[in-house]
């Protein structure tokens, strides 16, 4: 037993560290900070500094343009990462449709999709849930249709994040009503230029715009677009959800908010005292950084059994379930700590450039609304409920 | 024992409810909650007409209730319908504190009849919720008195025709009425989160008559505990009303969304989160009940009650917030469905007059042999 890193994993993490400090502008670094709205340019633009120095796809192998890094690696980077307060990775090309086309795309998708998403020639975004299939993926209904040498494309994909800034979607189409309802998905590579596609803003509870709708009318969809085997897409479905175990406890956001909460805490006064020496909330903020300390361990002992190439159990639905709940008891006892400076909002407050003044102290504007926000992490990626479906399978196994 | 309101509470809280039905559509509050006013003049109108802010002053002011249970029947149903207008500031805490202060009997009429509003200009940004850690202060002047400090997130001061404002003073804490033309005056105006306006309020050198005093000198502590009192008592009425409407929404979810060919509501996982949160439901109902039963009594079982009902809200309120969006899945997160905006301004109750741990804590520091309150 010896919970340490060894030293090349320890000179690897300061050489991240270093990296981070040089190449992070603070101006970028600031924004997500802050809390700000981060633009399209912004995200591309930190891809193509991670793309420059060879970094932007941390879990690719490197033949195909990534780092080849350890899980642990992984996870010291997205920990400085997040420490730094760089812009998270959009995931949705590197992360969710990268794996899938390396381990089952064609050579010839590989060659293509593949380069365009490490210099950003593409955004990708998720075509999955369905108004009726939601928890209840394989159920869903947006149909494709073979028809020659194309498939004809009808139906509704939702909560498609960030779909405002794509050009194209990875979508799960039913290709046939036979069998089981798993058994007749694909999983198709779809143009958003396509006539026949409409994209529409779903706006959030407080406010924000980060999700949508997406609409497919006769769609028209080159046939090489299929990654796989047709009717295989449920297989290659499950792969990406299941694939990204090294981020999934969100360990390096806990962190970072972990040291916010703590600064607010001894900033703010009740009763002439610091919030932080109050025994209510020193007890809520002491249970919730021993919650993460444990978590942390157990990530690192999921990610070290995955070094050694262990074959994947529960530990990513279990990860997910703690992971979400201490980020968001951590976004709860922030927005605690600012008692009545909770509910100030002002909408350009979030928007790059604002230079009106600030309603209390400075840390306090983005938090509301990011409580209000983060309560989607229990929910997407199969939400804390699904996800103690799957632990209860495997573990009890009837 | 009856545990049944009297039968003119019934009809005052059938009568609201009909007009949110049928008055209030959701829309048109969200548009005005985050107009600049933030909120709507004809529904104030409205509100006033159908006798609601009346309901909230005692006979002896001028109104025909004023009562624990007028003000908690009341503010269940503001709750019920998401009401955004400034009845607790007005008609509450800044009303209140006039009618307390006496002599006031026409002012007391125009804030009935709607046609002048106020608001309660007390907590500061740095203070624990405790009335006397204020950093206001008033000074006896030749002519009358002058302000200076600052106020955080006052609710609806912007359209305010004056406001309460507290202040020490050689006496201790003594309330005034601050017109809102008042040179020394100024606000910082912004929306809040849950709909509806707040400013932070800067008194420099506000220059006071002598009657602008409310009540005597010194007379504010006893003052703001009545009104604090009775104000902590409407928030979790309107809690109730919003966990009720949250209740509703979320069984029906339950009873219609389908997934895996069954209403979710079959899954015995849901159907125990949903049962908990109707237990907890009525502890909060009950809770209201105990406050509302012994707010017009002063002393320590009615600032334990109160505590009490604060407590519980905070609490049950978050999990009915959380549990409700978590159930829904992705529909609860949007801004089209009713759920999140009932939740939201469900969660920032608690970010008003004392928190869940405040109350906690004054609860237990009222339970002590000395009855020391500042925990």
């Amino acid at each position: 037993m010896d919970l340490a890193y060894s030293d090349a994993e320890r000179a690897f993490q300061s050489e991240a560290r270093a990296w981070l400090a040089q190449n992070l502008s603070p101006d970028l670094s600031n924004k997500v900070r802050k809390g700000l709205h981060l633009s399209k340019a912004d995200m591309e633009g930190w891809h193509a500094t991670l793309n420059a120095k060879g970094w932007l796809a941390n879990h690719w192998p490197v033949d195909l343009g990534g780092t080849g890094w350890s899980p642990v690696q992984q996870h010291l980077f997205e920990e400085e990462c997040c420490a730094a307060y760089a812009p998270r990775i959009v995931p949705f090309g590197l992360s969710m449709l990268g794996p899938v086309l390396i381990k089952y795309g064609s050579q010839a998708q590989k060659d293509h999709w593949l380069p365009r998403i490490l210099d950003g020639s593409d955004w990708w975004c998720q075509g999955y849930s369905e108004p009726g299939a939601g928890s209840d993926l394989a159920s869903l209904q947006t149909k494709a249709v073979r028809d020659g040498d194309h498939y004809v494309v009808n139906g509704q994909k939702t909560w498609t994040t960030l779909g405002q800034f794509a050009n194209m979607i990875f979508c799960l189409v039913r290709t046939s009503s036979e069998g089981k309802k798993q058994e007749g998905i694909s999983f198709l590579l779809i143009d958003m230029e396509t006539p026949g596609v409409e994209l529409r803003p779903i706006h959030l509870l407080e406010g924000t715009h980060e999700v949508n709708d997406v609409f497919f009318t006769d769609v028209r969809v080159p046939v090489e677009n299929l990654v796989g085997e047709e009717n295989k897409g449920w297989t290659y479905a499950k792969f990406l959800l299941g694939y990204e175990r090294a981020g999934i406890a969100g360990v390096g956001f806990s962190n970072a908010a972990l040291r916010e909460l703590k600064t607010i805490a001894n900033d703010q006064m009740r009763a002439g005292r610091k919030l932080a020496d109050d025994p209510l909330f020193a007890a809520r903020m002491a249970r919730v950084e021993i919650e993460l300390e444990n978590m942390k361990t157990t990530n690192l002992r999921v990610l070290s059994a995955a070094a050694k190439g262990g074959a994947p159990g529960p530990e990513s639905s279990m990860l997910k379930i703690k992971g979400s709940e201490i980020r968001q008891e951590l976004d709860s006892l922030k927005r605690r700590a600012i008692g009545a400076y909770a509910a100030p909002f002002v909408p350009d407050a979030f928007e790059p450039g604002f230079n009106g003044p600030n309603i209390g102290p400075d840390y306090a504007a983005p938090i509301a609304q990011q409580y209000f926000n983060n309560r989607k992490i229990s929910i997407f990626g199969g939400s804390n409920e699904i996800q103690k479906n799957i632990i209860s399978k495997m573990i009890v196994g009837l | 024992m009856d545990f049944e309101h009297s039968d003119e509470r019934k009809m005052l809280a059938d009568t609201l409810d009909r007009w949110v039905l049928q008055d209030y559509p959701l829309a048109a509050r969200l548009t005005a909650g985050a107009s600049e006013l933030g909120y709507a003049r004809d529904k104030w109108a409205s509100l006033a007409e159908l006798g609601v802010i009346g309901a909230l002053f005692a006979e002896e002011d001028g109104g025909f209730g004023g009562h624990g249970f007028d003000l908690s029947v009341v503010f269940q149903s503001l709750g019920r319908g998401l009401v955004v207008e400034p009845l607790l500031q007005s008609g509450v805490l800044g009303g209140g504190a006039v009618a307390l202060g006496g002599g006031q009997a026409e002012l007391i009429e125009a804030l009935i009849s709607g046609e002048k509003q106020t608001a309660l200009a007390h907590f500061e940004a740095s203070d624990g919720g405790e009335i006397d850690a204020i950093e206001a202060v008033a000074e006896k002047t030749r002519d009358g008195w002058r302000l200076r400090g600052q106020k955080a997130v006052v609710r609806s001061a912007a359209s305010a025709d004056f406001l309460v404002v507290s202040a020490k003073s050689a006496a201790g804490v003594s309330l005034f009425m601050v017109p809102s033309d008042n040179g020394g005056l100024s606000l910082q105006t912004y929306q809040t989160i849950d709909g509806g306006s707040a400013s932070e309020v800067l008194l420099d050198a506000v220059d006071l008559p002598t009657d602008a005093l409310i009540g005597t000198e010194g007379q504010g502590a006893e003052i703001l505990t009545e009104v604090l009192g009775r104000g902590v008592l409407c928030l979790c009425a309107e809690a109730l009303g919003l966990m009720e409407v949250i209740r509703d929404i979320t069984v029906e979810f339950l009873q219609t969304r389908k997934q895996f060919g069954l209403p979710i509501g079959k899954f015995q996982a849901l159907q125990h989160r949903m049962a908990e949160m109707l237990l907890e439901i009525e502890q909060v109902k009950s809770a209201v009940i105990n406050a509302a039963d012994v707010v017009d009594t002063p002393g320590r079982p009615r600032e334990r009650a109160l505590s009490a009902a604060k407590y519980t809200v905070g609490r049950v309120g978050k999990l009915v917030a959380e549990e409700a969006i978590q159930m829904h899945g992705g529909m609860g997160m949007t801004w089209e469905y009713p759920l999140g905006h009932f939740a939201k301004r469900l969660v920032m109750i608690d970010h008003e007059l004392g928190d869940e741990d405040h109350h906690l804590t004054r609860f237990i520091a009222l339970g002590r042999a000395d009855g020391r309150a500042d925990g």
